[in-house]
């Protein structure tokens, strides 16, 4: 168990210094998550456009650094996208977090993948995984609302 | 017993946590076990198990004895004036819920007040809400002063005629606060208010003397008195237990069963539906020598000279706050650093072998009162040293270090 696996430096930095926080101009969705065991809060506003582009991500809450950077991550790697991609790669992350899977979607940039790869430091802390993976959770949850 | 050799009395502190040497300071979340209560269990399984207060051989006979002998052990050590008031449950948890149940039921009518305070941790305030619902019932809540304590003008300024119960911690969870139970009873009595004591942080750092108290209930939780988990004390007076209904209904705890009618067991084995934990019973009682044999007063002096060296060590830390100030504070330390989430706290303290807890504690409404929401908690037991807590202050110092601060 490495701490330092945990608290690179992407997410200390993410986790100071979030990006995306606050509540996004015109949202249209939003879905908010709490983890009663630790008292995290996470509350996600998005804005898709007609032709079902995330045009504006943002999110709102309170939580340990791995849980802020792995919101801001995710409203970094998701602005701009189709809403299909968005889906496909908060799948593959939850699946890399939760289960070692390879991230294999091919429209990632190198440094988009360097900064995805920061989250799976919490797979050797059993007890942190909520902590990265609630935001993604998050998200989808706010897509099945949209659908 | 010497205190200062007690680790040896507990195996789990010859393993390293991380490499490291195992610092446990998450006693006010269940305490370690000495091995003297560990060995009954098994020797308990071992030569005399069965189960209890039904069948007419030998090992029943045995083990029956063996279970009634806690009750007997308890009562002593309580200075309850009867053994039938000692109500063995599944934790001060159920111990609570079985008065908020059962009392609720029968004395709490739509309209009248249940006086609890904001220190209530989750298991003295969730129970009376379910009494709240059923019954359109007030749950009110005292206020805690900035030192983190309730003072008792304002439990007095918040009894009515309408209060049917006053339900409140012997020591808060998350600020140490030893709440004036005395003089609430005191208060209550002259009104005929009924006292229900959580005494889950308070039976485990604090003499206890049921008749000198004079409180109507007091919840304890076993395990965090060295004891097996699992298990928990109801103290309730004779007169009560008495009057009030079943909590729970199953086997044991009847006197005649027919189609059309049934009447109950008397008290105790009124309160204990269905098969009870007699392991952990009957291992309750070394519990019970392992406190003797130190003394509680002994036990609360070391606890609170360690207390006491902590909030000076951290104090020093400029980065530290410490959550609450009372005037009489018991083995619980809360704290936040500047710029660190509790839950990165706990986890790299936790590489260098040091157990804490982090979060809201069970105390939601305490936490939203003081704005935050989670702290990081050091909680003392018998077994903790001043070398504990340097080693505490340095993974602290590892904690800045980490989140370069």
């Amino acid at each position: 168990m490495e701490l330092k696996e945990l608290y690179q430096e992407i997410i200390l930095d993410h986790g100071k210094n979030p990006r995306n926080k606050g509540v996004c101009s015109n949202y249209n969705f939003d879905a908010q998550a709490h983890n009663p065991l630790c008292g995290d809060k996470v509350h996600i506003y998005l804005n898709l456009d007609k032709d079902k582009k995330l045009v504006d991500i943002s999110f709102e809450g309170e939580g340990c650094a791995i849980s802020l950077a792995s919101a801001s991550i995710l409203t970094e790697i998701l602005k701009g996208k189709d809403l299909n991609l968005t889906q496909k790669i908060s799948e593959e992350i939850l699946g890399m977090i939760k289960n070692k899977e390879k991230i294999t979607i091919n429209s990632l940039t190198e440094d988009q993948i360097t900064t995805i790869s920061s989250l799976a430091g919490v797979q050797e802390f059993p007890m942190r995984v909520k902590c990265a993976t609630m935001v993604w959770h998050t998200f989808l949850s706010a897509l099945n609302k949209k659908n | 017993m010497e205190v200062e050799n007690i680790k040896k009395e507990f195996p789990i502190f010859k393993q390293k946590i991380n490499g490291k040497p195992l610092v446990y300071l998450d006693s006010a979340n269940s305490s370690q076990k000495p091995k003297s209560v560990i060995d009954r269990i098994s020797s308990f399984y071992e030569t005399e198990f069965s189960n209890v207060g039904r069948s007419v051989h030998s090992l029943a006979v045995k083990a029956t004895n063996r279970f009634e002998n806690t009750r007997d052990r308890v009562q002593k050590y309580l200075n309850a004036k009867h053994r039938e008031e000692i109500i063995f449950t599944k934790g001060a948890t159920e111990a609570i819920n079985l008065v908020a149940s059962s009392f609720g039921k029968k004395f709490i009518n739509s309209g009248d007040e249940i006086l609890i305070t904001e220190l209530e941790h989750h298991s003295n305030y969730v129970p009376w809400h379910f009494i709240r619902q059923e019954k359109g019932a007030k749950v009110k809540f005292a206020e805690v002063n900035l030192n983190g304590e309730v003072e008792i003008d304002e439990i007095k300024k918040n009894i009515t005629n309408k209060t049917k119960i006053i339900a409140i911690t012997h020591i808060s969870n998350v600020t140490g606060a030893i709440t004036p139970i005395k003089k609430i009873v005191d208060i209550a009595q002259e009104k005929n208010i009924p006292v229900l004591i959580d005494g889950t942080q308070g039976a485990p750092h604090l003499t206890l003397d049921m008749q000198d108290l004079g409180c109507d209930f007091y919840a304890i939780s076993c395990h965090k008195m060295y004891g097996p988990n699992g298990l928990g004390i109801l103290y309730a007076k004779k007169k009560w237990l008495d009057l009030l209904p079943p909590y729970q209904g199953g086997g044991g705890m009847i006197n005649e069963v027919y189609k059309d009618s049934i009447s109950y067991a008397d008290t105790p084995t009124k309160f204990e539906a269905g098969t009870m934990q007699t392991a952990e019973v009957v291992a309750f009682s070394e519990s019970i020598n392992f406190i003797e044999k130190i003394g509680m007063k002994n036990i609360s002096s070391h606890e609170n000279k360690i207390l006491e060296y902590g909030l000076e060590q951290l104090k020093k830390n400029n980065s530290i706050n410490i959550i609450g100030e009372p005037k009489e504070r018991g083995s619980v330390l809360c704290f936040t650093i500047k710029g660190i989430h509790p839950h990165d706290i706990a986890t790299i303290l936790d590489d260098e072998g040091v157990a804490v807890r982090a979060g809201h504690h069970c105390c939601q409404i305490l936490h939203e009162k003081l704005g935050l929401p989670a702290t990081t908690r050091a909680s003392i037991g018998i077994y903790n040293t001043k070398e504990d807590i340097d080693i505490l202050c340095k993974a602290i110092d590892h904690c800045k270090k980490v989140f370069q601060i």
